[in-house]
């Protein structure tokens, strides 16, 4: 498969097109499986979710079945989620507490460290039978950035930390919204599919263009409720590639924002609170530093597919190709370790306005999706055109991101390297 | 239990048949400024996500936590037209059974029913599949809802994407 033509990425005129076939073909998707899904950095978890040795959790990561586990050693690990027997899933529960698993086709049992303790009838095996290379296998490299722990299938990949490049910064203005700098991952998992390509979330999840005409009946609510002027612009800000394929808009927006800034579907009780958290994090980081975890709305895409959304609440989201044209999709909600009660509760009900599956937006966004895909089939037309603002100064409702995304893509697939993701001239 | 009290509950039971028998069809037939009428001033309507059925919303993310004024504006902006994903709107039809009553203080009815709600909509049909508690409101005007929980069955919203109609 010839992949280099099917991105045309011409700077000194200012158009950027990507080629359909590449959201609709089987074996373009085997081959995104083993150059980006098998290579690249891939989220896995967040450390709040293990909360005590043994804690565990079930995860399907780039297709493939992982257990995510503290050990009764407290060292978080993640293990391949297979029998080193003959298969069997070992792990059967989507989360709780272990001391052991026992693979229930023959009974072999791991500690929750994954070494195999327990083997019926051990006897019948051969002198030297060695417990330890027949134990629930590590991925070859797990890290961790601030409590967001990344698996990659690569022996030979650099480090997360390089890896996360520009990434990081926003990550640290998201965690430090936390005074003790410490995230949690809020119960309760939104599951979700859609019926398109994965790569067009990941698009839809960094694009300010799109949130005028898609979430008109969210901006009417924001009106309906005072949070919004009518007339007001929605977004204003920047977008920023940010190394790797990874990319942010990062605006001012009308929503409230729980960290911490007031709107009226907060409630006037609330008002004081949020205004006190807001003195807090000025004093803590100083007026400019502070404004921009407050006011400021971030949009983060990881590459490939991690997305941060820290808006109207903090949404994690990660999706994973089943086919050409489908993706299953999985959204957490994360909050500063410090709440709880009102606060809490307040933070998950501005998180539901907007987002998930059940929320005022989302279902706008599968229905873009579903309709790009199905458009595809159309033919007659073979590019996607993602030029918005490529010879600007990139703002948050250009296309800078998405072209970031496609640029690592398209470096990915077709073996090269990049050192360059923005559009040159307007280098971020 | 005496013959008089069992005649009380099934001629409850049945009220709440009919009463949710019209819902649905209110439903069906996205008559859903009709439908909002039915809640109470201070409703709640909660559809956890499919991981957890009894999460509770004030500390556990779900799917949909909506007051009346909320739910006023789920309606509103299922009406609007630009609710894209259900404009035109998709076909749905709601098989409502299996309806029971608890035992519910004077002037309330805890009523449970299971449903199957087909969407179709692009040439797909899609499922939703589970069941709902109500508390019902009863002081002689009618019965109105209070609180509406829904516990959906799918292990995850595939292949429906979204929860963009009413269940």
């Amino acid at each position: 498969m010839n992949i280099a033509p099917l991105i045309l990425d011409d700077r000194a005129r200012g158009v950027f097109r990507v080629h359909r076939s590449t959201m609709t073909s089987e074996d373009m998707l085997a081959l995104e499986r083993e150059r980006i899904f098998s290579r690249a950095w891939l989220y896995v978890g967040h450390e709040s979710e293990l909360a005590e040795p043994g804690a565990y959790r079930r995860r399907s990561v780039g297709g493939r079945p992982l257990v995510f586990v503290r050990g009764a050693d407290s060292v978080i690990r993640v293990l391949h989620n297979t029998c080193p027997h003959r298969g069997a899933i070992v792990c059967r529960q989507d989360a709780g507490v272990a001391k052991t698993f026992q693979c229930f086709y023959h009974a072999w049992t791991f500690d929750n460290r994954g070494q195999l303790v327990g083997v019926p009838d051990e006897a019948a095996y051969a002198p030297g039978f060695d417990r330890s290379e027949r134990s629930l296998q590590p991925v070859a490299r797990h890290d961790s950035y601030r409590g967001f722990h990344f698996v990659c299938f690569d022996r030979d990949a650099g480090a997360l930390g390089d890896y996360l490049a520009g990434a990081r910064e926003i990550l640290d203005l998201v965690v430090d919204q936390s005074l003790d700098g410490r995230m949690q991952v809020v119960s309760g998992e939104q599951r979700y599919s859609i019926r398109a390509n994965w790569k067009l979330l990941a698009e839809n999840s960094i694009d300010g263009y799109h949130a005028a005409p898609v979430h008109r009946t969210y901006l009417a609510y924001l009106q309906g409720t005072g949070a919004m002027r009518p007339g007001e612009t929605v977004v204003t800000g920047r977008a920023r590639a940010l190394g790797n394929g990874h990319a942010v808009i990062e605006y001012r927006a009308p929503w409230g924002r729980p960290v911490a800034r007031w709107a009226p579907t907060f409630g006037e009780v609330a008002r004081g609170e949020i205004e006190a958290i807001r003195a807090e994090l000025r004093s803590r980081y100083g007026d400019e530093r502070a404004e921009r975890i407050a006011d400021w709305n971030r949009n983060l895409l990881i590459f490939p597919n991690l997305v941060v959304n820290d808006i109207m609440a903090v949404t994690l989201r990660t999706f994973s190709p089943i086919g050409a044209a489908e993706m299953d999709v999985t959204a957490w909600e994360i909050a500063p370790g410090e709440e709880s009660g009102e606060r809490l509760a307040r933070r998950l009900h501005s998180f539901l306005e907007f987002l998930g599956p059940g929320g005022f937006a989302t279902p706008d966004d599968v229905e873009a999706l579903d309709s790009c895909q199905i458009g595809f089939a159309a033919d007659g037309v073979e590019w996607s055109d993602i030029s918005r603002g490529m010879a600007r100064e990139p703002r948050p409702d250009d296309e800078l991101q998405m072209r970031s995304f496609w640029r690592e893509w398209h470096a990915r697939m077709t073996g090269t390297r990049r050192s360059d993701w923005s559009d040159g001239r307007f280098a971020a | 239990m005496t013959g008089a009290a069992e005649d009380a509950r099934l001629l409850r039971q049945l009220r709440v048949a009919d009463f949710l028998s019209r819902e649905a069809k209110l439903l069906d037939e996205w008559r859903l400024e009709e439908w909002l009428a039915l809640f109470t001033d201070d409703a709640r309507y909660v559809v956890p996500g499919t991981d957890d059925p009894q999460a509770d919303p004030s500390r556990s993310l779900v799917l949909v936590d909506d007051d009346r004024e909320r739910l006023g504006w789920r309606v509103k902006r299922l009406l609007s037209g630009h609710a894209h994903r259900e404009f035109p709107w998709s076909r749905t039809r709601r098989i409502v059974s299996n309806v029971l009553v608890e035992d519910s203080p004077p002037g309330r009815i805890f009523a449970g029913a299971s449903f199957v709600v087909w969407r179709f909509r692009h040439r797909h049909a899609d499922p939703f599949i589970g069941h709902a508690d109500y508390d019902l409101v009863d002081d002689g005007a009618g019965l109105r809802i209070a609180a509406k929980r829904i516990t959906i069955d799918q292990e995850s919203l595939s292949p429906n994407g979204a929860l963009s109609m009413i269940l």
